[in-house]
């Protein structure tokens, strides 16, 4: 089956089955390994990537279902040369060991920062209606759908306050 | 994954249609229950109809004072929403206390209605499974039951009903607004739409089979003290282990209990309606009678016997954050 997807700015053409996975779409047919396949059933959260602007993970939905949508990968974020603030801060502060959950790491950090600005809330607000500070507890917790097995969490939470400014 | 057919629907008419021409197919929207459950094999339909293109996808006044929510309307939106959050809170709450950010970016509120249990028996597919495979059993029964059903189980199945969402809507009452195959609406209480288990766990909804879920309607807001208090074998995205949904007022100190429902702990959103009806005659009670009455009837396996007493204090827990006028 045909599907045009736009992939970090460039439209691109593939002919899939419809079982294909958006995550096995990137990886295996388009050639974009920077996304991770780790639980394959969403538990993990090494597969995410932004797809219209939103972080979701890429191995819980079919690449057909995407038929135009803007999809955004690690490789989109930055590169050498030219990182992402946030690609940079987990450098800065050895937010990582073997590198293998990273990717989704730096999608999902990049993502709740524009998630807190946009007034959504998590499971540690204390108030609904007010402006959303990103504190150390709300970092952890708007993270806890990435696991990192070498347990690179305290730096990974600094590596995140950096960039989204939330010293309290 | 079993190999199935595709297509896109761009109006409910469509998706109807192609329901109809397609028996036993499936709709997808969010895709993040039913892809995981095709990639087990649980799920095979031969044909899947993509839905995310009929619209459906906001949140509007009724003329009622309520709101009306798209089917298509993703779990974080909803959470986020303005007024969802100023006078629904417990509806926002238990929505994050629920997965992760990333599913809640893509499931909807009709999916999240429709998400299967997550018994480790139903999702292996070596072990029978009276809700998989109707007719051969119950593995759970004999298993490991840690974080099973205490109440409104049946000798069937003892599953539990995962969705934090379902437990705030059932607090609310909230309505369920189908459309039958043939195109007829048809609205469904959220108290009736999902199911006990009985002797047939696989049936799990009042949704005729074929129809689409449009929107849920929430009444006018009830104003008073919002609370989800989730409690799990970890601080984040875990599945309940108990959960008290509480709308409540507060007077000199003294918590009157509004709506109370519990997640958990059955095949079903557990509202007890006796514990309400307490406080609407205008009598009180402290924590131990309430819990009392949510436990009635209750058939704790060896396993998951620890829910009672936590029930009793989950329920202690959420009343107090009550008396403080908060958050949990």
């Amino acid at each position: 089956m045909h599907v045009k997807l736009n992939v970090n700015g460039h439209d691109l053409n593939c002919d899939l089955d419809p079982r294909t996975t958006l995550l096995d779409a990137l990886r295996e047919h388009l050639g974009l390994t920077g996304s991770k396949k780790g639980c394959d059933q969403g538990q993990c959260g090494a597969c995410t990537v932004f797809v219209n602007g939103r972080r979701i993970n890429s191995c819980l939905t079919l690449a057909v279902m995407h038929e135009g949508d803007a999809v955004v990968t690690i490789e989109g974020l930055g590169a050498p040369g030219m990182l992402h603030p946030m690609q940079a801060a987990f450098i800065e502060h050895d937010a990582f060991q073997c590198g293998y959950c990273t990717p989704g790491q730096i999608c999902s950090a990049v993502a709740l920062t524009d998630e807190a600005a946009a007034g959504v809330p998590s499971h540690v607000t204390a108030d609904l209606c007010a402006p959303m500070a990103l504190t150390a507890t709300e970092i952890r917790e708007r993270m806890s759908g990435n696991i990192c097995r070498c347990a690179a969490y305290p730096n990974i939470v600094a590596a995140i306050r950096e960039v989204a400014g939330g010293k309290a | 994954m079993k190999p199935f057919t595709y297509e896109r629907v761009a109006t409910p008419g469509e998706a109807l249609a192609a329901m109809d021409r397609n028996p036993g197919a499936r709709f997808i929207a969010g895709g993040t229950n039913l892809l995981d459950l095709m990639k087990l094999e649980i799920e095979a339909p031969a044909h899947l109809i993509d839905v995310n293109g009929i619209g459906l996808d906001s949140i509007e006044a009724t003329a009622e004072g309520g709101l009306r929510i798209g089917a298509l309307v993703r779990n974080t939106d909803l959470a986020a929403h303005p007024k969802v959050r100023e006078e629904y809170g417990v509806l926002s709450r238990a929505i994050v206390a629920g997965a992760s950010a990333q599913l809640r970016n893509k499931a909807t509120t009709a999916g999240n209605l429709l998400q299967r249990t997550r018994c480790p028996y139903f999702y292996n597919t070596d072990m029978p499974c009276n809700k998989r495979r109707p007719g051969s059993g119950c593995a759970a029964i004999s298993g490991i039951s840690h974080n099973h059903a205490i109440l409104g189980a049946s000798g069937a199945c003892i599953a539990t009903n995962p969705s934090d969402m379902a437990v705030a809507l059932r607090a609310l009452d909230a309505t369920v607004e189908t459309l039958t195959p043939d195109g007829a609406k048809r609205s469904i209480p959220v108290a009736d739409f999902h199911r006990l288990p009985g002797d047939t766990p696989e049936l799990e909804t009042a949704l005729a089979p074929g129809a689409l879920i449009t929107s849920v309607t929430l009444p006018q807001p009830r104003g008073g003290v919002h609370i989800y208090r989730k409690v799990r074998d970890r601080a984040s995205y875990a599945f309940a282990n108990v959960a008290v949904a509480l709308i409540a007022t507060v007077e000199a100190g003294r918590v009157i209990v509004d709506r109370l429902a519990f997640g958990g702990l059955a095949h079903k959103p557990w509202r007890v309606e006796a514990a309400e009806e307490v406080f609407a005659a205008g009598g009180d009670a402290k924590t131990d009678p309430i819990a009392d009455l949510v436990l009635a009837g209750a058939t704790p396996t060896e396993h998951n016997a620890y829910k009672l007493p936590l029930v009793r204090r989950t329920l202690a827990a959420t009343l107090g954050d009550a008396r403080k006028g908060g958050m949990s």
